[in-house]
């Protein structure tokens, strides 16, 4: 095929782009490792792990954006994905403790108290590392493929499709909050000790989950860019724009969308993995209806249908939710609550349209200088 | 000699005897008040004596009277707020000292009488003060204490109020003790109301089904079974139950089978009243998901606004009640307080139907045909809304009291009661069913606000002032939401998070019922939450929600648009 001269041009900017998310963060990397300790330079271990879990999220939000972004769909349940991926990582992580745990049992210490004799059966599989890798990826995109698959079908789709997916994020939130899923109920999986043999407590353990990460995030934005400029993306974009439109012109725009929701769903899976080890725990608070749509908050603040701009948002809006939790725990809610209704209201486009609007505000200003020169 | 004594002795003693026991019964007769006054006041005097074998005694010997004013009396003993006063002249009173106060740099007691506890008028009319150091406490062992306990629940069955005596014949009946059995009787004999008579008559039976007798025991079980007496299946289970040796406590076989009976009659008459209170809560669940979504029905379905800030509008709603309710208490006398819960209906509906109006006009306005960013905008005034709430009033749940008058229930048989709040939610949701049936369908301006749904721009062009209309249709869905959360005060916590527990489950109800649709709602409340009256015994409440979900995930495959869609070519492209 001849290569025109658009392709070449994005295929340049994609280069870019993932050059820079590279750069961004070996540079975190090499500002932990290369200053001393008291230089001006120096990153602490807690922000590189910090930063670490920021990337995490930043891997759910492209999800969000290829989803929300380019197809339209706004799904409210993003936080289970993320959830059933973080469970498989913890479960895993739970059976490495072995015989570690509080009460020396081969049993995770939350299955002692709840007094379970045997391991329940869906954790067996998960001693092996590989399934469990394979598991964060599958069992999300499983999941979804078989909820997709029902609702568009039947053409549920703008809100109703948000509203079911809200429903779901409670309705899972309630099961995993219950023991007998044994799946450590309210308290959810946490103490883990290692990974892979690597005591979890050592910061080299940690900074290698670092580069994980971000090797993960620069694989997951180049295979969004990939999507996206690819046709499939140009139809994802005509589902968003008119899904009747491009229903008529002879695409199933129902399995276009159950491709989008199941890539998504595992890349919040993967984050979820990537995100449990870094953090040490993962609870059903983490993944319910709160914050399914707060992670919609970070791409509509980023700027949808952008890609680089869901990973800026979803940086920048839990650096801010860190920053103001541990300072004005008070004014949180307020900033989160004002962040929604503002971006909908002022910036339709998020970031993007503020570097725009002042951009615009920039030649509006020449242009008034030239007319009146005129 | 001794045989002179000998019939001496057999002449006069039966002659002694029947003499005393006729001077007895003639002085009961020509006394009878003064004989039982005397020796009620001596009874109660005795309860001040040293000697602890005569204070039991005088004890259940005033508790087996069967009289309600000696209650004070012996709840003042077990207290020891019960104290002995003697007089300048050297006699002996017994009185109740409850209230210590301080008068004249002195503390002592305003006394009450010990017998019924009335105010003791002193020399100058007003209720007597009496110096501590005057009065002499009485006390009493810790087991006699424990013994008292019973003896209250028998004094009880007399007291004046129908709860009271109810759940005291009950307690008596549970404990079984065949002493209280002439005082159950006696109770039961002068009882009009339905309910305590009911509770006796179970009583009776329970403390019948230990008598001696095989033949009372068989007309004991018999009763029990006859009246369907559910507190008592445990007692009969146990009197049949066959212990480790293979001895049961009831030997005999025909009273065996008489209790077996009773329980098989007493457990299909659960089976029946446990049916009808599922379909009583069903009903009940029902209306509060209606009265619930009717407000998010008006805002999505003829306007398409997704109203995510719809719970934290109930907040409002419920925390007006709460203020209404706290106003009543602090400035209206205490006779009318109960009557807040009439005015906070309409004041919560005002309340977040001008919140909604100020909405509505600030950011909803700026938002139409963009339902997406309306879900995601009035999420973000959600969040503000509970924040601000929770800085105001505090996180924890504010208390808001139902009013007496909605407290209890309607009894219609042994074990089937519905409860009046549930009954007035009902009646609440139904009135606002058809109030918004009315005015959306069969009122001026129902056809305005159905023609902008229809059609805005040729609605503009015939004259009707479409932004206005928006604004008042968003505000009656936000007063309903206003409505709906005054009512759920009267059966679940009011705090910031009322709204959060019910946003999920109301949605659901008006994406199954179909947009724009009021009989679609209807519908899909009583669908919803029937099924989760019926599903919630089998399964637990949380498998019972996630079999919900999935339900009407399937039955949207088979009704996309929900339960009563528009016929039409129309396709949204």
């Amino acid at each position: 095929m001849k290569k025109d001269k658009t392709t070449t041009k994005s295929r340049k900017e994609t280069l870019l782009w993932a050059l820079l998310l590279c750069s961004v963060w070996i540079v975190l990397l090499l500002m932990n490792t290369l200053p001393p300790k008291d230089s001006f330079f120096y990153l602490t271990d807690f922000n590189l792990n910090t930063a670490g879990k920021y990337m995490a999220y930043a891997i759910l939000a492209l999800g969000i954006d290829l989803l929300w972004g380019y197809t339209g769909i706004l799904s409210l349940g993003q936080g289970i994905f993320f959830g059933l991926g973080a469970y498989c990582m913890g479960m895993h992580l739970m059976l490495s403790i072995g015989g570690e745990g509080a009460y020396q049992s081969e049993l995770p210490d939350f299955m002692v108290w709840n007094q379970l004799e045997a391991l329940p059966f869906f954790w067996k599989p998960f001693d092996s590392f590989v399934f469990s890798m394979l598991a964060v990826v599958f069992v999300p995109g499983f999941f979804a493929f078989v909820f997709g698959f029902l609702t568009f079908r039947s053409r549920i789709k703008g809100v109703y499709f948000s509203i079911i997916t809200q429903a779901l994020a409670l309705t899972v939130w309630l099961l995993f909050n219950q023991n007998t899923m044994n799946l450590g109920g309210t308290n959810g999986l946490t103490d883990f000790k290692s990974i892979l043999g690597f005591s979890l407590g050592e910061a080299s353990t940690q900074r290698m989950l670092f580069v994980a990460t971000g090797v993960c995030l620069v694989l997951a934005f180049l295979l969004c860019r990939y999507i996206t400029e690819s046709r499939l993306g140009k139809v994802l974009i005509a589902i968003r724009d008119n899904e009747g439109r491009i229903r008529f012109s002879g695409y199933s725009a129902s399995q276009y969308k159950l491709f989008v929701f199941v890539i998504s769903a595992a890349l919040a899976g993967i984050a979820g993995a990537l995100y449990v080890p870094q953090v040490g725990i993962i609870t059903p608070g983490q993944i319910g209806v709160l914050p399914s749509i707060e992670m919609i908050v970070w791409v509509a603040v980023g700027g949808r249908g952008t890609l680089i701009g869901a990973i800026l948002g979803a940086v920048g809006v839990n650096w801010a939710r860190s920053f103001l939790t541990s300072n004005y725990p008070d004014l949180w809610l307020y900033f989160l609550g004002a962040l929604f209704v503002g971006v909908v209201l002022y910036f339709p486009k998020g970031m993007w349209e503020v570097s725009a609007r002042i951009k615009a505000l920039f030649s509006r200003r020449f242009k008034k200088q030239g007319f009146v020169e005129h | 000699m001794l045989r002179t004594i000998r019939v001496g002795i057999a002449l006069v003693l039966p002659a002694l005897i029947v003499t005393v026991f006729y001077v007895q019964k003639i002085a009961a007769q020509a006394f009878p008040r003064m004989s039982t006054a005397a020796s009620m006041d001596q009874l109660i005097l005795t309860l001040a004596e040293e000697e602890r074998d005569l204070v039991e005694k005088a004890v259940f010997d005033l508790g087996n009277l069967g009289d309600a004013k000696l209650l004070p009396t012996l709840e003042a003993l077990r207290e020891g707020s019960l104290y002995l006063w003697i007089k300048s002249d050297g006699t002996r009173r017994v009185v109740i000292g409850r209230e210590s106060i301080v008068r004249d740099e002195v503390s002592g007691f305003l006394v009450l009488k010990a017998y019924g506890a009335d105010p003791i008028s002193g020399s100058d009319g007003a209720p007597l003060f009496l110096p501590e150091e005057r009065l002499e406490s009485i006390r009493i062992s810790r087991r006699l204490r424990i013994k008292i306990t019973p003896l209250l629940n028998r004094l009880r069955l007399f007291s004046p109020e129908a709860v009271i005596r109810e759940s005291a014949a009950t307690k008596v009946g549970l404990s079984g003790n065949h002493e209280a059995l002439p005082l159950l009787s006696k109770a039961l004999a002068k009882e009009k109301d339905r309910w305590v008579r009911f509770a006796l008559t179970e009583a009776i039976g329970l403390v019948r089904l230990r008598d001696a007798d095989p033949a009372v025991r068989k007309a004991a079980a018999e009763t029990l079974g006859q009246i369907h007496a559910m507190d008592s299946v445990p007692t009969l289970e146990a009197r049949i139950e066959v212990d480790a040796s293979g001895v049961s406590e009831e030997t005999d076989i025909a009273v065996k089978a008489a209790v077996t009976e009773a329980i098989q009659k007493i457990k299909a008459w659960e089976v029946w009243t446990r049916t009808v209170e599922t379909i009583f809560s069903g009903i009940s669940l029902s209306s509060i998901l209606l009265l619930v979504a009717l407000g998010l029905a008006i805002t999505f379905g003829l306007m398409g606004v997704i109203n995510m800030a719809h719970g934290e509008l109930m907040m409002l709603g419920a925390y007006t009640t709460y203020i209404i309710q706290e106003f009543f208490v602090a400035y209206l006398p205490a006779n009318i307080r109960d009557f807040y819960f009439i005015l906070a209906i309409p004041f919560a509906f005002a309340v977040s139907a001008l919140f909604g109006y100020c909405l509505e006009k600030s950011i909803i306005k700026k938002l139409y045909g963009r339902p997406l960013e309306t879900l995601l905008a009035t999420w973000g005034i959600s969040l503000i809304l509970q924040q601000a709430v929770r800085q105001v009033f505090g996180a924890a749940n504010v208390d808001v009291a139902s009013p007496a008058w909605l407290s209890g229930g309607l009894r219609l048989a042994v074990g089937i009661q519905f409860p009046f709040n549930r009954i007035f939610i009902i009646f609440l949701s139904l009135f606002a069913v058809g109030s918004v049936y009315f005015l959306v369908l069969r009122s001026p301006i129902g056809l305005k606000i159905r023609a902008v749904t229809q059609n805005r721009s040729m609605s503009a062009c015939m004259g009707i002032a479409t932004e206005r209309v928006d604004a008042l249709t968003f505000a009656l869905g936000a007063g309903l939401a206003g409505m709906a959360g005054a009512a759920l005060t009267l059966i679940g916590n009011v705090g910031p998070d009322l709204g959060q527990n019910y946003i999920v489950d109301s949605f659901l109800v008006v994406v199954t019922g179909g947009v724009g649709k009021i009989a679609g709602t209807v519908g899909a409340a009583f669908g919803i939450g029937g099924l989760n009256k019926l599903l919630e015994p089998g399964f637990g409440a949380i498998y019972a929600k996630v079999l919900i979900l999935l339900i009407v995930i399937l039955f949207l495959q088979k009704r996309p648009s929900g339960l009563f869609p528009d016929k039409g070519r129309s396709i949204d492209l």
